[in-house]
């Protein structure tokens, strides 16, 4: 391994090198001290019993993941977060493709448009989500209002505890900018000559998408599909500002659940173990990019 | 005299065979599903500012109204002063020097190690730069709770440096794009100037930075997002009123008053959001251009 890595080299090669490792340095100091330090005591501070001094630790083995398995809260926190992150998935991903299709007809004005549906993404924080729940408002909000002019009785959204989830996956459809810009350079990546030689062939547009879109832009929608997963963990924001959780427990999604038990009940061995699972999930699934979206992932265009 | 009716007809009802109306049609319905979605998708903002231009008796209203009878201009300096002890001022100086100095931390650290992973020979390079890619995607939450031990070892707690100094030790996507970026610059280029006696130090600076002025934006304006809209960082760190964010002061104001005075609270909102719309909407281009060549060009 070791000399796979550092074969011998020339003195003018080790000068390059030098400078090399001196430019990388801060970006190293970072990784050590700030991540791959952190992640190791996390480790190791989730087989302990700390609350809130570090001194005088207990080594406590597997406790606090026993308790976490023992916590019908946490299964209910894990149950809520898949939720989202599946509800965010499909209809986040569903929704940016269809997104990223209609910004690239040929119609004029279509960078305003992009800028529009880019829009809300990078709004997306405190400021916002306080709109929102105005806008989920049952009685008041502008999107009951909206509904019962076509007739329907909105539900109460954020405030019923079958619909808080639906209401977050719904709000987080604003977000998918990203999502759609990098599925919108992905079909204008798709070969023209595909689309002609399928026209020939007799295709309509549903054979065309089906059968040279979708394939060529599976690597793209694989990443789409990773980051949202991953961006799905990350939704503390709104859950604080509009949730804190509830009703009851039904929006308390892992990242909440390791705040409310790290910070409100200082239970800091079970929030470094809650950590710690994410964090390999989390991991888990970046491998998994690398492995089945590798030859993409490396490739220099 | 049998030309003309065929040609009508051609006009009627044929003519939405023909290329030039199915042309039409398409693009009839691409609009009609365009502008739908676009005012949905700015509806959030209307509702913001339209609810911070009204008195708080026609918040309530119902039906409600999108366009206030008469504008209450005077919520915005009201719920910018309005409360003693949420100080927007303070906040809004906070979270803009914290972000300046992570902009410029970002900058100088990415650009450093990008020009090494895209330029310089070295052993150990794949296996560093696979550790890049591999830190990526994680999310800073998962690292929070031993983080939070870190900072609170070094003193840094209730202080600004938790959030201010990490930047200036690089961030992987940043560092991935910039390197993305810094290998379509040719070959050439560097040889003439290495014959020139430049160093590498000199080479970054003097060909690798004026041309990467594009990618470099894109970074900037990232960066400044990210860090504006941040909350769960200074959420966690900060204590003191004279340390907030802006973001954190929002939350301070939507707990202290129960959510009653929302006209107020989305006035103070609307200029929260106001700096990030204009950087986006300057640096719109480089935006685009730079979330694509994260998910594509890479």
């Amino acid at each position: 391994m070791l000399r796979r890595y550092f074969p011998a080299i020339s003195a003018s090669a080790r000068r390059e090198e030098r400078i090399f490792y001196l430019f990388i340095l801060p970006w190293l100091i970072g990784l050590v001290v700030f991540n791959a330090g952190p992640v190791l005591g996390m480790l190791g501070l989730s087989f302990t019993d700390w609350r809130i001094s570090l001194d005088n630790l207990q080594f406590i083995g597997l406790d606090n993941y026993a308790k976490l398995v023992d916590d019908p809260i946490f299964w209910v926190s894990v149950g809520n977060t898949l939720y989202i992150v599946v509800g965010r998935v499909v209809f986040g991903t569903a929704f940016a493709l269809f997104l990223a299709i209609l910004l690239n007809q040929k119609v004029p004005g279509i960078p305003f448009f992009r800028a529009v549906y880019y829009l809300p993404t990078v709004t997306a924080g405190v400021a916002v989500a306080l709109v929102w729940i105005w806008i989920f408002n049952p009685r008041l909000g502008i999107l009951n209002y909206s509904l019962k002019q076509i007739g329907i009785t909105g539900p109460p959204w954020i405030y019923s505890s079958t619909w808080v989830k639906p209401s977050l996956i719904l709000m987080s459809l604003f977000q998918v900018g990203p999502n759609m810009i990098i599925l919108l350079a992905g079909l204008q990546g798709v070969p023209k000559e595909l689309y002609e030689s399928a026209e020939i062939d007799g295709a309509g547009n549903w054979a065309k998408f089906r059968n040279v879109t979708l394939p060529m832009l599976s690597p793209v929608l694989f990443f789409v599909i990773i980051i949202s997963v991953v961006s799905s963990f990350q939704n503390f924001t709104e859950i604080r500002v509009m949730t804190e959780g509830g009703p009851g427990e039904s929006s308390n999604v892992l990242i909440w659940y390791l705040w409310e038990n790290a910070f409100i009940f200082l239970q800091l061995g079970v929030a470094a173990a809650v950590a710690w699972i994410m964090f390999v999930i989390l991991m888990a699934l970046t491998g998994l990019q690398f492995r089945l979206g590798r030859r993409w992932v490396f490739y220099e265009a | 005299m049998k030309k003309a009716p065929l040609a009508k007809r051609k006009k009627g009802e044929a003519w939405r065979k023909t290329i030039k109306g199915r042309r039409a049609i398409a693009i009839l319905i691409t609009f009609a599903l365009l502008i739908p979605i676009g005012i949905i998708f700015v509806m959030p903002f209307i509702v913001m500012v339209s609810t911070a231009l009204k008195p708080l008796n026609q918040v309530f209203a119902f039906p409600p109204r999108l366009i206030p009878e008469t504008p209450q201009w005077q919520n915005f300096p009201d719920g910018w002063y309005g409360y003693g002890y949420v100080d927007f001022t303070t906040c809004t100086w906070n979270s803009l020097k914290i972000t300046v100095n992570n902009i410029i931390g970002n900058l100088v650290s990415c650009t450093l190690a990008a020009y090494a992973f895209a330029r310089l020979k070295a052993r150990g390079k794949n296996l560093l730069f696979a550790i890049v890619l591999a830190t990526m995607l994680l999310p800073n939450e998962a690292l929070v709770v031993p983080q939070y031990v870190l900072f609170n070892r070094f003193g840094w707690l209730d202080t600004h440096l938790p959030l201010m100094v990490p930047p200036w030790f690089g961030w992987p996507f940043f560092i991935f794009l910039l390197r993305q970026f810094f290998m379509t610059i040719p070959e050439e280029l560097i040889d003439a100037a290495k014959i020139d006696g430049a160093g590498h130090a000199r080479i970054l600076l003097q060909i690798f930075v004026p041309l990467s002025k594009p990618a470099l934006a894109t970074l900037a304006i990232f960066a400044f997002i990210g860090n504006w809209n941040s909350f769960f960082g200074p959420l966690l760190y900060l204590r003191s009123p004279d340390v907030q964010t802006l973001p954190v002061c929002l939350v301070q104001y939507q707990g202290a008053y129960g959510n009653t005075d929302w006209h107020l609270m989305m006035a103070v909102a609307t200029i929260a959001v106001i700096p990030v719309l204009l950087i986006f909407i300057f640096g719109q281009r480089y935006f685009v251009e730079g979330i694509a060549t994260s998910g594509v060009k890479g």
